[in-house]
């Protein structure tokens, strides 16, 4: 009916499928399976033990069914198939030697890995299906101090680092798919910054789920020691399969003193088609612990992809005068759902959070924000500032927020701010009437709606962000 | 440049326009003033291409084109332009992205180059000169938190980025103080050329005192009642609009020209 509506759906441009042989184990999940894993990866004793206590405990848990704002069929963990690499030459001592599809398939994402056309300026870890294929910059980065590589390398190389940090923010029984994870999973990133290092280049991974059958579970660990300074970027896509995958991965972040870590993701997996089918199942685990005095950590995320978006990015604020941020924009579309927010934890004096959520939500899709804000008895002085806008487009979209608040001391303070608006047709006509198309017209209004959020992520991924969000919108209104 | 043509239009299927004849030419000013509801924003609004009103009979020529068959935003790159009664604010966006967009889109149309940031910053502050508007507007949110006279001032500013060949001004001097009333009356009369064209909508007769028109239509109840020259705004200034709700009717489906 509308110009919009003729404009057709934009297609999801990340969704082919590379042709490549894979190293894929049997389906399903036992205590063997792990072993496995394990001695696929020739990973020594310590991390079996870790992993199998992780899945004892995982044995006795149940799914998380019921306090999220999601719905989903019952997903059999047998019929996952938990690791899947593809088959190469046993170990990649340069680029050189990454099999050429790998590198043409990340080309094509607008991530390439070869030493001529690597991005400038951003250090890049990628993972295909369960494994990290290729990671750049690292002997640059070693010049400075900075550990930056797969976490299959970091276990071997530096045991000791891995050993003390692993599931000491997210412990192995934390919730029922960290547990799932910390059982099975295959690499992911591994970034150590040394005491007074500030990191020279922006580090990044690039999660690409390929396998149409495999789950992706990866680990990300990140430290930065005292007065460390990093800022890392997360990016994902996968193909487009009718059936759902499974992605349940753990980021743990760990601040001493005076360190900052900033997290930055642009999330774009699969989301399913119109009607619901196929699309990433996301169920991520990430928390940063604020361990030292004065440290900051602060996650930006933009959420504009999965069928099933599970997430809440936290800080435990454990040092006197640590900060934390949480800075989301949450878009969903056609039958998408997400229930995404964040957890702050008050444990230190004088710590200081900041939550701002902006949720979109178009078509039939529904976008929760679920939000808590704890202040233990002694982190006096401690304060937060919660802002949680949510937009609908269209009549069948849902938003919701569930705020919690704790506060166990009376010299804190805690200030919730909430809104819902639309957009409406008068804004619209007003943009039109100075000659910017419909679909520019929403783009513009929800580029401002999440300006804030933005303005907290590098410039080149705020391009990019602003860019998605165009793109994911394109069709809904009319 | 304009020909409207027995246009009857309306919302929700009540007719607030009831058989409308009106022609502009390159170079004119024309008043439309009338009481309060008597259709001045409906009209400028159906030029404009609002979706919520519906024309039911008669015709619209802009330029010899058909200017009903075209979506609103290709109206405005055509040169059409409307500055709203009730400006609307658009939170997050500032005022010299938006008009860098709006100005962009219509050099695409064009056929022209586009402009980067840094160049289009300095146009927009020569064109700011023309409603005096300092700087600090260009970095905030479009009409957000601005008072009613910025906002006014602002449309204003868009109209003189945009060079439009038909501006249709709806009681943009409402809610002016006199010395911004000046302001603004003073940016029209230095946008407006002998290649396009100005219809103030207006209540007051104020404005027409610094604007002059060639022109004055005067609506009641959906239908121009009375045209003439610009003596007809003095005269309605005295009299007020009640004595025309009875001629409304007599002249009713005449065809009125206005040259
Ligand atoms: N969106 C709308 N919904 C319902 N009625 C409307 C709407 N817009 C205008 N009207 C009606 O149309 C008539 C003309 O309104 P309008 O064009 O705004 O008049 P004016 O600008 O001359 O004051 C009024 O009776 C008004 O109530
Ligand atoms: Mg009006």
């Amino acid at each position: 009916m509308s110009t919009v509506e003729l404009l057709g759906k934009q297609e999801y441009k990340y969704g082919f499928v590379t042709d490549i042989e894979s190293d894929v184990i049997p389906r399903g999940l036992t205590e063997d399976t792990i072993r496995l894993i394990v001695a696929k990866k020739n990973e020594p004793e310590w991390m079996l033990e870790f992993r199998l206590k992780a899945y004892r405990h995982w044995l006795t848990m149940t799914e998380p069914k019921h306090w999220p704002n999601i719905s989903y069929p019952e997903i059999n963990y047998q019929d996952v198939i938990y690791y899947s690499a593809p088959k190469r030459k046993a170990t990649k001592a340069s680029l050189d030697e990454v099999d050429p599809e790998l590198l043409r398939t990340f080309e094509k994402l607008g991530i390439p890995l070869t030493e001529q056309k690597q991005l400038a300026g951003v250090a890049v870890d990628a993972v295909f299906d369960s494994v990290s294929v290729a990671t750049t910059y690292k002997e640059k980065l070693k010049k400075h101090g900075v550990i930056f590589c797969s976490f299959t390398e970091a276990i071997r190389e530096y045991p000791d680092l891995v050993r003390k940090y692993l599931g000491s923010v997210v412990p192995t029984n934390d919730n029922f798919f960290a547990a799932l994870n910390s059982a099975v999973f295959s690499d992911g990133s591994f970034c150590f910054i040394p005491r007074g290092v500030r990191c020279p280049m922006e580090l990044s991974t690039y999660f690409r789920i390929n396998n149409s059958e495999s789950g992706q579970f990866e680990r990300t660990l990140i430290i930065a020691e005292e007065g460390a300074y990093v800022s890392y970027l997360e990016g994902c896509t996968a193909p487009k399969f009718d059936k759902n995958q499974l992605h349940a991965a753990v980021v743990e972040l760990v601040a001493l003193d005076d360190a900052q870590i900033k997290y930055s993701t642009v999330q774009n997996w699969y989301a399913g088609d119109e009607k619901g089918v196929g699309g990433i199942y996301n169920f991520v685990t990430k928390r940063g612990k604020c361990a030292g005095r004065n440290s900051k950590i602060s996650w930006t995320q933009v959420e504009t992809g999965s069928a099933i978006t599970w997430k809440y990015p936290s800080c435990i604020l454990q040092g006197d005068n640590s900060i934390g941020e949480f800075y989301s924009v949450a878009l969903t579309n056609h039958a998408q759902q997400a229930d995404t927010g964040t957890k702050m934890i008050h444990l230190g004096k004088n710590t200081r959070s900041t939550i701002i959520s902006k949720g979109i939500a178009a078509g039939k899709s529904n976008n929760s924000y679920r939000g808590l804000v704890k202040v233990m008895p002694k982190a006096e002085n401690s304060r937060n500032y919660t802002q949680c806008d949510s937009m609908l487009i269209g009549s069948n979209s849902g938003a919701n927020t569930f705020p919690y608040i704790e506060v166990m001391n009376n010299t804190s303070s805690v200030e919730h701010e909430a809104s819902t608006s639309k957009i409406s047709e008068e804004q619209l006509f007003y943009l039109q009437q100075r000659g910017i198309s419909q679909e520019d017209a929403v783009s513009l209004i929800i580029n401002g709606f999440c300006k804030d959020v933005f303005l907290q992520l590098p410039m080149e991924f705020a391009v990019e962000a602003q860019r998605l969000l165009g793109m994911k919108l394109e069709g809904s209104v009319g | 440049m304009l020909e409207i043509k027995d246009l009857h239009a309306g919302i929700d299927g009540n007719e607030i326009l009831k058989g409308i004849n009106l022609t502009v030419k390159k170079g004119e000013i024309h008043a439309i003033m009338g009481p309060n509801g008597s259709g001045k924003s409906t009209l400028a609004k159906v030029l404009a291409g609002h979706p919520a009103y519906q024309v039911t009979k008669g015709e619209i020529l802009y330029e010899g084109k058909n200017l009903l068959a075209m979506a609103p935003d290709e109206r405005a790159r055509e040169g059409v332009f409307m500055a709203f009664q009730y400006p609307i604010e658009v939170p997050g966006v500032s005022n010299a992205q938006f008009l860098r967009l709006a100005y962009n889109e219509k050099r695409k149309h064009l056929g022209e180059e586009e402009l980067d940031p840094l160049e289009f910053k300095d146009l927009l502050k020569e064109r700011a000169k023309v409603v005096e508007m300092d700087a600090s507007f260009m970095t905030r949110s479009v009409n957000e938190g601005f008072s009613g006279g910025e906002k006014k001032r602002n449309e204003i500013l868009q109209m003189a980025v945009l060079e439009p060949k038909l501006a249709v001004l709806d009681e943009t001097d409402s809610g002016l103080d006199i010395d911004a009333l000046r302001i603004v009356a003073g940016g029209i009369n230095q946008l407006h050329s002998p290649e396009n064209a100005v219809i103030l909508v207006t209540h007051y007769q104020r404005l027409l005192d610094y604007v002059v028109p060639q022109y004055v239509h005067v609506l009641a109840n959906g239908r121009i009642a009375k045209e003439g020259g610009k003596e007809l705004a003095l005269e309605l200034e005295q009299k007020g609009y009640d004595w025309l709700k009875t001629t409304a009717t007599e002249t009713s489906g005449a065809t009125v020209r206005a040259s």
